[in-house]
């Protein structure tokens, strides 16, 4: 009697066992067909000319994704510019002047929330607040109707002109991807502040530096591979999104770049049009992806997954940059 | 320089501010003097309608609701047996090496882009493993359908609900095991009547975020879960078309609707019933975390 429940329980134990390793292979073996399925698909369309064609509705075989790379390599660039130092400023504040106030807290709970929020959203934010600005600056709206004539932008040195409002323009994206990504940004670099012994900071403050003299040359060195981390991971994530993107008007199908700038090179030859770049219509990669997914055409299945393969190729190669900085970072500690 | 970063930080507070102000603006009252969604639409009929029709004038949000839920709930039976059971495998079961392995890729998962899932959920889960698997009880699988979107959403936020559960299961004290284990437990006997139990606050929490994500998921069921219910009805059949809430959204933005309309304003109406709904999910996940969580010393 005692002999069985014994070996019940054995093989009760040896089962639960097997269903939890199952359960976690399975989600493995999942994410293995779909990186099959994808490859397989994609194999034939993969070419340099795939890089370096625009989008073809025509002849779907010499169809490209260079807008979407050019696109997505401005959101980053402008996201980058605009979260991080936000980013950053945010987490000193709340962990090196305001620990424990009611107003920390406040920011706090509120960060945790603003995480969970849908990321579409944000791009009804990003919608009426940067593309549109309320539509004030619409024809016979508040604006026309107090300064008496229709303002369209702001004109300044250089040919930069700024429309108003923002509308479906590389800076709308950049700014509504920024608000998405800077609750993550912030509590990575929070931990990663936190992670700076407090006998650094005591000790710089007993030699007579400043509060700031010594967040500026001692706690942020140090915490900067991880803040980096932090950022290039959560970069990582926005150069997936979509929903906001198509909430604030990336287009689905264009065949140009953000200020026509096709090359590298043309960035420093062409600054004119490097600083009016941002303020130019624009498309993404997985807008791209989004688009050809939807089309009922067979030849698409195959374009939309060699656009699947290099914007994944692009994602892990930012993790994987991120994993590097945490590893080499690791080795170089020193207290 | 103290202020500065006091701006920083405070535009958390005002990005808070402007999503509720910007749906609150358009759905329920206008600062700029226009009408807003639930001054024509009365808010009763809007939240018992069950029929989702712009032509016709009718904006009752079940449909949308329904498909919704439908989704999240195929979500949630695909990611929380999944998740939960790979999080005890990882922590009770695995050597130090298998995890190091396996969490990493797990997290891969998670990094996927969504639109990716939405079109392997279009191009291979539905005609490949739905349909021949329905096609031998003769039902017939849509093209767009609630269950291919379920599913990928499902296997989307498994890594949250494996990896937040772990969190819990291993703030678990190593005391607790070690006790059972002196009382003659079998490791079955110490994870399932010991572990889970004392990181189960953690574990509904985690539970209740990836349900929260899966409500707010919008690509995959956009491209895989259809465009419409069948009839504008309720989305009762998970092999049928659904349409979500993220899905309409997209939807309305998509198309050229004017500023001002019935149809740009209902959108705001939606977002705002989306948004209540995850905050208050949220919300109530961190407040299950704190009062339920079992405190040693």
């Amino acid at each position: 009697m005692s002999s069985s429940l014994y070996s019940n329980s054995q093989t009760r134990g040896r089962w639960f066992e097997y269903v939890c390793l199952l359960a976690t292979w399975s989600a493995l073996f999942f994410l293995a067909v779909l990186l099959t399925v994808i490859l397989w698909q994609g194999r034939g369309n993969l070419s340099m000319s795939f890089l370096s064609n625009f989008d073809d509705r025509l002849s779907p075989e010499k169809a490209g994704m260079l807008a979407g790379l050019w696109g997505s390599f401005w959101l980053m660039i402008l996201t980058f510019l605009i979260s991080v130092p936000v980013g950053i400023g945010a987490a000193i504040y709340l962990e090196e002047y305001s620990t424990d106030s009611w107003i920390a807290r406040i920011i706090q709970v509120n960060l945790s929330n603003l995480a969970g929020v849908p990321s579409i959203v944000y791009g009804i934010l990003g919608l009426t607040v940067f593309v549109r600005m309320f539509g004030i600056f619409a024809k016979g709206a508040i604006i026309e109707r107090m300064t008496g004539n229709q303002v369209e932008g702001l004109f300044f040195a250089f040919g930069l002109n700024v429309p108003l409002p923002l509308g479906t323009t590389v800076i709308s994206g950049a700014l509504t991807l920024s608000l998405l990504v800077l609750p993550v940004i912030i509590v990575a670099t929070q931990e990663a502040v936190r992670a700076v012994p407090g006998s650094i900071r005591h000790a710089a403050l007993a030699l007579g530096a400043t509060k700031w003299q010594t967040i500026v040359t001692l706690v942020l060195p140090a915490a900067m591979p991880g803040i980096m981390t932090g950022v290039i991971l959560s970069l990582s994530r926005a150069i997936g999104e979509t929903a906001p993107l198509i909430m604030v008007g990336a287009s689905t199908f264009l065949r140009a770049t953000p200020a026509d700038i096709e090359y590298p090179h043309e960035l420093v030859t062409k600054p004119r049009a490097t600083i009016n770049a941002p303020f130019d219509e624009y498309t993404a990669m997985p807008i791209m992806v989004y688009s050809w997914a939807k089309q009922a055409q067979r030849e698409y299945q195959g374009i939309a997954s060699a656009g699947i393969i290099v914007l994944v190729t692009v994602l892990l190669t930012m993790n994987g940059l991120a994993i590097y900085i945490r590893n080499r970072s690791q080795q170089h500690l020193r207290w | 320089m103290q202020q500065v970063l006091f701006l920083c930080a405070g535009l958390s507070i005002v990005t808070m501010a402007g999503i509720v102000f910007v749906l609150l603006n358009e759905s329920v009252y206008s600062v700029l003097g226009d009408q807003a969604f639930f001054q024509e639409i009365p808010l009763w009929k809007f939240l018992t309608g069950t029929r989702w029709h712009w032509d016709s004038g009718e904006f009752g949000v079940w449909p949308l609701l329904t498909s919704t839920l439908q989704v999240a709930l195929i979500g949630g039976l695909v990611s929380v047996p999944l998740g939960l059971c790979s999080a005890i495998y990882l922590s009770e079961y695995a050597t130090p090496r298998t995890r190091r392995v396996i969490k990493p890729t797990l997290e891969l998962l998670a990094g996927v882009p969504t639109v990716v899932y939405g079109y392997f959920a279009l191009m291979f889960v539905t005609p490949y493993v739905l349909r021949p698997l329905f096609g031998l009880v003769g039902l017939e699988v849509g093209t767009f359908n609630g269950l291919a979107a379920g599913i990928v959403v499902g296997i989307m936020i498994t890594p949250l609900v494996a990896s937040l559960s772990e969190d819990a299961i291993r703030s678990v004290p190593q005391s607790l095991r070690e006790a059972a284990y002196a009382l003659g437990s079998t490791r079955f006997d110490v994870s399932v009547r010991v572990v889970v139990p004392a990181a189960f606050s953690g574990i509904v929490a985690a539970c209740l975020l990836a349900i929260s994500r899966a409500i707010g998921e919008t690509m995959a069921v956009v491209i895989a879960g259809g465009q419409n219910t069948p009839g504008g009805g309720l989305a009762i059949n998970p092999l049928r078309e659904v349409f979500t809430m993220t899905s309409y959204i997209v939807n309305v933005s998509s198309s050229d609707v004017e500023a001002g309309s019935m149809e740009y304003k209902s959108l705001y109406a939606v977002g705002l019933t989306l948004f209540v709904i995850t905050l208050l999910m949220n919300i109530v996940s961190q407040w299950v975390m704190r009062r339920f969580r079992e405190a040693y010393q």
